[in-house]
C-alpha cells in the first residue's frame, strides 16, 4: 500500500482491520498451543522425576549387552545403546529401500497388467488386487511367516538350490563373494560402461532430432554395461571366487545368510503396497485421454512406444503424488516387523533398549522423529521428481 | 491379537505421563484402590503355572494368586482384581504411568530396576534362573554345546541380556532371535526356527506344555544366572509396598506355622501366639499396614499359604511338577523366609 493510498483511505480502528484482527487470531492460535505443549513437556517431566524415572539420554552411551541378529555395522553385546539404535535404523532402512524398488516394479506391472486387452490377465492382476488390498497388512506378514516360510526344512535337510545356495528354516544362504585384487578393473569397467551407455544415449537422441535415423539404443546399452565389464572381467582372470557355507554343527557356516524374519517382512511389504500402486498406476494411465493414444497410433508408434513415450509421460504426473504416499506408508509399515521378530528399529530400539533403560518418553520421541525425518526426506525427493515431471506452463 | 492390545496400552501409558501431575501421585496407592473398589494387577500375557486365563477367563498361577492374596487382605474379597496382561516390553512403563497398581508378572528383581526405574520388589515369591530347553533329538548334554545355534527369546527381558552374557564369557557364537511376545517366541521355536528357545527354568517347564509334542524336548540342567522373581510397585508409597510385601510374608509364615487354607478356621482357636498374631487374635498387626485386623486370615482363607500355592500351579499338584528346590522354606533346605510377625 503505498503512502498516497494511505490518505486517501478513512481512518478505522487496527481491530476492524481484517488483517490486523488475522495475526491476533494467529498469535492467539500460537500461544495456545504452544502453551499446551509446554504444559506436556512440563507435566511429563515433574511425573518422570516424581516417580524416578530417568529424563535424560545418559542410556545413549551405555553398554546395551543383548545381541541383534542382523546388522549392517559393527555391532557385538558390548555396543552401546546408541549403536544398537543405528543397527536398528539400517536395518530399517534396507527393508524400507529394497521394499521400495521392488514394489514400484511389481505394482506398475500389476497396474498395466490390469489394463491389459487379454481378458485372464486383467481378471488375475485384478484378483490380486483386490485380494491383497482388501486383507490386513498384519495377518499378511503373519502368513508369509507362519505359512510359508516356517515349514522350510531344518538346516540339516535344507533344500540345495545348485550353487552353493541353500534353502531352510534358518533362511536363504548364499555363497558370499570374494574379490581377488583384479576386480577393482571391473568395477571401473562397469562405472565406465555405465557412463558410455549414457552418452550413446545422449548422442542417439541428438542424432535422432536432426536426422530422424534411429540408433539401437537398447542393444548398444546392454553391450556397454554388461559386455564391457564381462570382457574386463575374463581379461584380469576372473578375480571372484565364492565362499560356500558349509553345514557345521547347527547351521552353515560361512556364506551370506537371508534371514527368514526380513524375507517375511519384504514379501508382505510389497506385495500389499503393490496392490495399491497398481491402482494408482491405472488410475494414472485411464487419466491420459484415449484420443491421446489414437493419435499416437496413427502417426505409426507401435503400442509399446505410445505407452513409453505418449501415455506414461503424461499419467506420471497423475500418478507421482500418491505414489509418494504409498512409498511413506511401506516405510511406516516396515514397523510391524516387531511381530515377526525382525530387529528394525521399533524391535530394537523402542522395544529392547527401551524396556533395558526405562527411558519410554526419550526413545518413543526418538524413534517417532527418525519416522518424522525419514518420511519429510522421502517426501521432498519425490517432490522435487514431481515438479520436473509436471507439466511447465508458459 | 494381545500384542495389539499391549502395544495400545503402552501409547496410552505413556500417554498418561504426558497427563498433570495431580492425577496420580502415586503416593496413595491403598487409598485409591480401596475407592475404586477393585485391584488392577499387571499379569503375564500366558504363562502356565505363572499367569494365564483358562477358556473361562479365570486367571491362575503364583502370580496371579499373590495378587488376589492382596486382594483377599483389603476386601477380604480374592476375586475383586482386574488382571491387565502385558508383554514383558510394555509391563514397566504400565506400573510406572499409574496403570496398574502392582506388577506380579515374573518379573526379575534387578539392581538397574530399582535404582533408574522408579521401581521397587517387594520380595520374591518364586526363586528361578534361566536355562536352555531343546529337541531331544539333538542329543546334546549341557548349553555348553549350544555354539553356532539360533535361540528364540522374548525380547526386554532379562533373559536376553544373560544369554549374551553367557555367550560372550564362553567365547560361542550363536544367533539370538528376539520376539515382543513370548507365545510368538515360543511358536518360532516349536516351529524350527530356532534349535533353542531360553527363558526362566520355571518359564521353560510352562512353555513346554504348550509346544505340539511336549515329550520332544528337553530343558539343559544348567543354570546360568539368577533370577529372584517377584512383585513389584512404584517407588515413594511405603505403605502401598507394605501391604504388597506382608502379603507375600503373611503366606510363607502361614506355612511355616502349619496354617492351611481348609484349616485357618480352626486354628483362630490355636493357643500358639505366633499363629494368633498372625490371624489376628491377638494384637492388631492389621492397623499399621492400613488393613483390617484379620488381614492375613483372609489371605490364607482366600488363596491358601505359599506351599498350597505352590503346590496348586507350578508343584506336584500342577501339569509343571516343579521341585519346591530354593522355593522350599528355610527350615526346609530352601531359601524362602519370612521376618515374624509381631
Amino acid at each position: 500500500m503505498s503512502d498516497a493510498q494511505a490518505h486517501l483511505q478513512p481512518r478505522v480502528s487496527p481491530l476492524n482491520n481484517p488483517a490486523v484482527r488475522g495475526y491476533i487470531y494467529q498469535g492467539v492460535l500460537i500461544l495456545i498451543v504452544g502453551f499446551l505443549g509446554w504444559e506436556a513437556i512440563v507435566n511429563a517431566s515433574t511425573n518422570m522425576r516424581v516417580r524416578g524415572i530417568p529424563t535424560d539420554f545418559a542410556f545413549w552411551d551405555r553398554v546395551a549387552s543383548f545381541d541383534i541378529n542382523q546388522s549392517l555395522i559393527e555391532y557385538t553385546a558390548a555396543s552401546t545403546y546408541g549403536r544398537a539404535f543405528w543397527v536398528g535404523l539400517w536395518n530399517t532402512l534396507l527393508v524400507s529401500a529394497l521394499g521400495v524398488v521392488l514394489t514400484t516394479f511389481l505394482g506398475f506391472f500389476i497396474g498395466v497388467a490390469r489394463l491389459s486387452q487379454n481378458f485372464v490377465v486383467a481378471k488375475l492382476a485384478m484378483i490380486y488386487v483386490e485380494v491383497l488390498r482388501n486383507t490386513p497388512l498384519l495377518l499378511q506378514l503373519l502368513f508369509w511367516y507362519n505359512a510359508v516360510l516356517k515349514p522350510l526344512p531344518n538346516p540339516r535337510d535344507s533344500i540345495s538350490l545348485g550353487a552353493g545356495i541353500y534353502l531352510n528354516n534358518r533362511g536363504l544362504v548364499l555363497p558370499e563373494p570374494q574379490f581377488a585384487p583384479g576386480a577393482g578393473f571391473v568395477l571401473a569397467a562397469a562405472v565406465a560402461g555405465v557412463l558410455l551407455a549414457l552418452g550413446f544415449r545422449f548422442f542417439a537422441r541428438r542424432r535422432q532430432a536432426q536426422t530422424g535415423q534411429i540408433l539401437p539404443v537398447g542393444w548398444v546399452s546392454l553391450g556397454l554395461v554388461v559386455g564391457l565389464p564381462a570382457l574386463v572381467f575374463v581379461l584380469a582372470g576372473a578375480p571372484l571366487s565364492f565362499n560356500v557355507a558349509l553345514l557345521r554343527g547347527f547351521n552353515f557356516s560361512g556364506g551370506v545368510r537371508v534371514l527368514p524374519e526380513f524375507v517375511a517382512l519384504l514379501l508382505g511389504l510389497v506385495l500389499y503396497t503393490a496392490a495399491f500402486i497398481a491402482e494408482i498406476v491405472r488410475a494414472g494411465i485411464l487419466s491420459v485421454q484415449h484420443g491421446q493414444t489414437e493419435a499416437a497410433l496413427a502417426l505409426g508408434l507401435t503400442r509399446a512406444q505410445t505407452l513409453k513415450l505418449v501415455t506414461m509421460p503424461q499419467a506420471m504426473r497423475v500418478i507421482i503424488p500418491p505414489l509418494t504416499n504409498q512409498y511413506l506408508n511401506l516405510t511406516k509399515n516396515s514397523s510391524l516387523a516387531v511381530f515377526i521378530g525382525y530387529p528394525d528399529l521399533v524391535q530394537v530400539f523402542a522395544g529392547t533398549v527401551l524396556n533395558q533403560t526405562g527411558a519410554a518418553v526419550q526413545v518413543i520421541a526418538i524413534t517417532m522423529a527418525v519416522y518424522l525425518v525419514i518420511s519429510l526426506v522421502t517426501a521432498l525427493i519425490m517432490n522435487i521428481y514431481n515438479r520436473r515431471k509436471a507439466l511447465v506452463e508458459r | 491379537m494381545k500384542a495389539f492390545a499391549a502395544t495400545f496400552l503402552a501409547a496410552v501409558t505413556i500417554g498418561a505421563l504426558l497427563a498433570p501431575a495431580q492425577a496420580q501421585t502415586g503416593s496413595k496407592t491403598l487409598e485409591l484402590v480401596k475407592q475404586k473398589g477393585f485391584l488392577t494387577c499387571g499379569s503375564n500375557t500366558g504363562l502356565a503355572g505363572f499367569g494365564l486365563p483358562d477358556d473361562k477367563g479365570n486367571w491362575t498361577g503364583v502370580d496371579v494368586d499373590l495378587c488376589r492374596g492382596v486382594a483377599a487382605a483389603i476386601f477380604g474379597d480374592p476375586t475383586k482384581v482386574k488382571f491387565i496382561p502385558l508383554t514383558a516390553k510394555d509391563r514397566f512403563t504400565a506400573l510406572q504411568s499409574g496403570e496398574i497398581d502392582m506388577l506380579s508378572r515374573n518379573g526379575t528383581w534387578t539392581q538397574s530396576r530399582e535404582a533408574e526405574l522408579g521401581l521397587l520388589w517387594a520380595g520374591v515369591n518364586y526363586f528361578d534362573g534361566q536355562g536352555f530347553m531343546i529337541r531331544k533329538k539333538l542329543n546334546l548334554a549341557s548349553a555348553l554345546e549350544l555354539s553356532g545355534a539360533s535361540i528364540c527369546v522374548q525380547q526386554g527381558t532379562t533373559t536376553e541380556l544373560n544369554m549374551a552374557d553367557f555367550f560372550r564369557t564362553k567365547g560361542m557364537k550363536y544367533e539370538a532371535v528376539a520376539f515382543a511376545d513370548i507365545n510368538e517366541a515360543v511358536k518360532a521355536y516349536d516351529s524350527g526356527r530356532c534349535d533353542a528357545y531360553t527363558t526362566d527354568a520355571s518359564g521353560l517347564y510352562g512353555s513346554r506344555l504348550k509346544l505340539v509334542n511336549p515329550d520332544e524336548h528337553v530343558v539343559l540342567p544348567e543354570i546360568i544366572s539368577k533370577e529372584p522373581l517377584g512383585p513389584a510397585v512404584r517407588q515413594g508409597d511405603d505403605q502401598w509396598f507394605n501391604v504388597v510385601r506382608w502379603t507375600h510374608y503373611a503366606m510363607i509364615n502361614a506355612e511355616e506355622l502349619g496354617v492351611t487354607k481348609s484349616n485357618v478356621d480352626e486354628q483362630l482357636k490355636s493357643p500358639n501366639p505366633e499363629v494368633r498374631r498372625l490371624l489376628g487374635g491377638e494384637g492388631d498387626f492389621g492397623k499399621g499396614l492400613g488393613l483390617p485386623k484379620d488381614w492375613a486370615y483372609r489371605i490364607v482363607k482366600a488363596v491358601g499359604n505359599y506351599g498350597e500355592v505352590f503346590n496348586r500351579n507350578v508343584g506336584e499338584g500342577s501339569p509343571l511338577k516343579i521341585k519346591r528346590g530354593l522355593n522350599a522354606l528355610w527350615s526346609q533346605g530352601g531359601i524362602q523366609y519370612a521376618p515374624p510377625v509381631r
